[in-house]
């Protein structure tokens, strides 16, 4: 079995791995793809010298994300025996967890509830809302 | 090297410092000095790039671009029309690898490179042409987009093959790293002199388009609302916000600019559509004259040539085919084949010439600010008999705005705003286009980009100060030198962009590339 966890480095992430944790330790043979999505869009505006610099950027973000984010997600579910890995990626949050999730052939994607509220929300809508009515691997929302 | 740059500072230098030493004379006169010190400065570089052919009125440098733009859609069996279609897929992300999110995107390098030259010489420009040429002038700007399609293919595909990428993730593309690399690849002799030929007129370039004709035009702008006041106060400002981004690094000014000015972009298409629709009858008759005027000129001086002149001229202008400019935007781009952004990017002139500024041009002809003579039907020239004259004896940006509060009357303040913002970003592409041109020259540093910077700097507060005509025959005349030296190099390396084309087109029939399911 394989279970995508979506982390968006706020605390609330920590009870979406603490319930796969759980979730894991049930099973026997459980695979947990610990997936952070760096926001991003093809169709933004940037200066000329933001792109000229973009790649080095790509890989500061992807190097942050890894070092602050995931790697110690992964280090304490690997400490408590499971098995686990990493992936760190651009896109639209929603879409990307959903893709990889899809291609990797998860039963289960599971996240922390929406950690913006009010206004925000309203306006740019939610990731985590986006997902449970999109997905198409069934998703499980942590309180 | 060392010494052309040393002399090159201290005259730019001697600018700066006389400069203020002028500020004790009324303002006024100070603008009137600023004026005649640079007519007088730039006289013989001018003179040289519209020197006429001999025997007839026709600037040589019209002709190499037209003889440029045409031979290339001639090599590549008219690229512009036959991979229309996949620059669009190209552009909308069919054919990018999703593991390269992230990186720079087709669509972002386009719109940067895109709000480079979107702008003023979309709005003044095309009413400078209009404004001389008569309705004609629009055909050949036509004309001279879609040809021009082709030569910014050849330039921005050789502008990621050759582009130089460093340890730290960073990219530097553009003319001078092409011509260099790739005459050297060819084993072609005075790659490196082209070189830096072209880096020069680069940043003349950058000083002249991509500045002094921005800020020139903005405070023309502003004092169309406000009244009249000193040129050099508007150039200080501009100077300040400026020096604000490039040197102190305030990126955000930037950002802001580069995520409002597309959206002023739409709104401008938008309310020349508005004024369309609104005079749909007179469409019809826009395009009459329009035909008309291209092979009879209806009056205008010079006749039709004049017409033709002028409509090249500022096409060129507009969307800077065949210059090299954009090359320089579109190197960053994340792609595995540079022919890729060839495609993309002759969808620049299109949007920029073929779609915008025929709208102004439409918009210009409909509003009727361009005087007839009722008797001959023929368009009735000012006293100089230089341009045609308009209702209220506008040219320049303050005929397009004219044209539209004709139409809409809240229009004209909008219009400020955008050509405000339009010349900011202008600035802003432009001042990097130039700082790689200066860094090939000197060497990458602090000191050396500072200095550019600062330069850079002073050069707006000078083109806000002096009258349209000298900043805008300085500023064509060095954009067109550097399509001197671009084109001339682009005919050797055509044939490389040929071997990409053709192998990058029998892998797409063959199905080897093919679309990413997203």
């Amino acid at each position: 079995m394989k279970l995508v966890i979506g982390l968006d480095g706020q605390s609330s992430g920590d009870k979406a791995l603490a319930f796969a944790k759980d979730l894991a330790a049930k099973t026997t043979d459980c695979e947990l793809i610990i997936v952070y999505v760096i926001e991003w869009s093809p169709f933004s505006f940037q200066t000329a010298e933001e792109n000229a610099e973009r790649h080095k950027r790509r890989e500061e973000e992807i190097a942050v994300a890894s070092e602050r984010v995931v790697n110690p997600a992964v280090e304490t579910l690997t400490k408590a025996g499971l098995s686990a890995r990493a992936i760190v990626r651009h896109g639209d949050v929603a879409d990307t967890i959903d893709d990889i999730a899809h291609q990797e052939g998860a039963s289960q994607i599971i996240v922390a509830r929406s950690s913006a509220g009010g206004l925000t929300s309203r306006i740019f809508g939610s990731s985590t809302a986006n997902l449970v009515m999109n997905a198409r691997v069934p998703v499980t929302v942590v309180a | 090297m060392r010494k052309i740059y040393s002399t090159f500072v201290t005259l730019l230098a001697f600018l700066a410092i006389t400069l203020p030493a002028q500020a004790q004379d009324a303002a006024q006169s100070l603008d009137a000095r600023v004026n005649e010190a640079f007519a007088t400065f730039t006289g013989p570089f001018v003179s040289f790039i519209f020197a006429p052919i001999p025997g007839t009125s026709f600037p040589w440098i019209v002709m190499w671009l037209v003889i440029g733009a045409t031979v290339f859609t001639i090599y590549f069996a008219a690229v512009q029309f036959r991979f229309f279609g996949h620059a669009i897929g190209l552009v909308k992300g069919d054919y990018s690898d999703p593991n390269d999110a992230g990186e720079v995107s087709h669509f972002q390098a386009l719109a940067t490179a895109l709000s480079g030259t979107v702008g003023l010489g979309n709005i003044a420009g095309v009413a400078v042409a209009v404004g001389i040429g008569g309705p004609g002038a629009t055909f050949w700007m036509i004309l001279a987009g879609l040809l021009g399609m082709a030569s910014k293919f050849t330039e921005c595909t050789l502008g990621v093959k050759y582009r130089n990428e460093y340890p730290d993730g960073t990219v530097s593309g553009g003319p001078m790293y092409y011509i260099s690399k790739g005459f050297d690849e060819l084993g072609l002799p005075g790659g490196k002199i082209l070189a830096v030929l072209f880096s020069v007129f680069c940043i003349l370039g950058a000083f002249g388009g991509g500045n002094m004709f921005q800020a020139n035009q903005a405070h023309a702008q502003i004092t169309q609302i406000t009244g009249d006041f000193p040129g050099w106060i508007t150039g200080l400002v501009f100077a300040a916000v400026v020096f604000a981004v490039i040197v102190g690094g305030i990126k955000s000014i930037a950002k802001v600019t580069e995520k409002v000015v597309p959206f002023m972009g739409i709104m401008y298409v938008g309310a020349a559509l508005v004024v369309l629709i609104v005079n749909f009858d007179m469409i019809g008759w826009a395009f009459g004259q329009i035909f008309a005027g291209a092979f009879t000129g209806l009056g205008v001086a010079g006749g039709f040539v004049g017409a033709l002149i002028q409509g090249f001229k500022r096409a060129a202008f507009s969307n800077e085919a065949g210059v090299g400019s954009a090359a320089i935007a579109h190197s960053a781009v994340k792609t595995k084949e540079p022919i890729t952004e060839g495609f993309v990017s002759l969808l620049e002139p299109l949007i920029d010439t073929v779609v915008i500024c025929t709208m102004t041009a439409l918009v210009i002809i409909i509003s009727q600010q361009l005087i007839v003579d009722q008797a001959t039907g023929n368009y009735m020239l000012n006293e100089a008999g230089s341009a045609i004259a308009t209702v209220d004896g506008n040219s320049g940006v303050a005929l397009t705005s004219a044209a539209f509060g004709s139409a809409i009357g809240w229009f004209p303040f909008v219009l400020a705003i955008a050509v405000i913002l339009f010349a900011f970003s202008t600035m802003i592409s432009w001042s990097y286009y130039g700082l790689k041109a200066w860094t090939y020259l000197f060497g990458e540093g602090k000191t050396t980009e500072l200095v550019f910077k600062l330069i850079f700097c002073v050069f707006i507060v000078i083109g806000a100060a002096a009258s349209l005509g000298p900043v805008i025959d300085f500023s064509d005349a060095a954009i067109f030198a550097m399509a001197v030296v671009n084109i001339f190099c682009l005919y050797f390396l055509m044939k490389v962009v040929r071997a990409e084309l053709n192998s990058y087109s029998d892998r797409l029939k063959s199905g080897e590339i093919k679309k990413f399911v997203h």
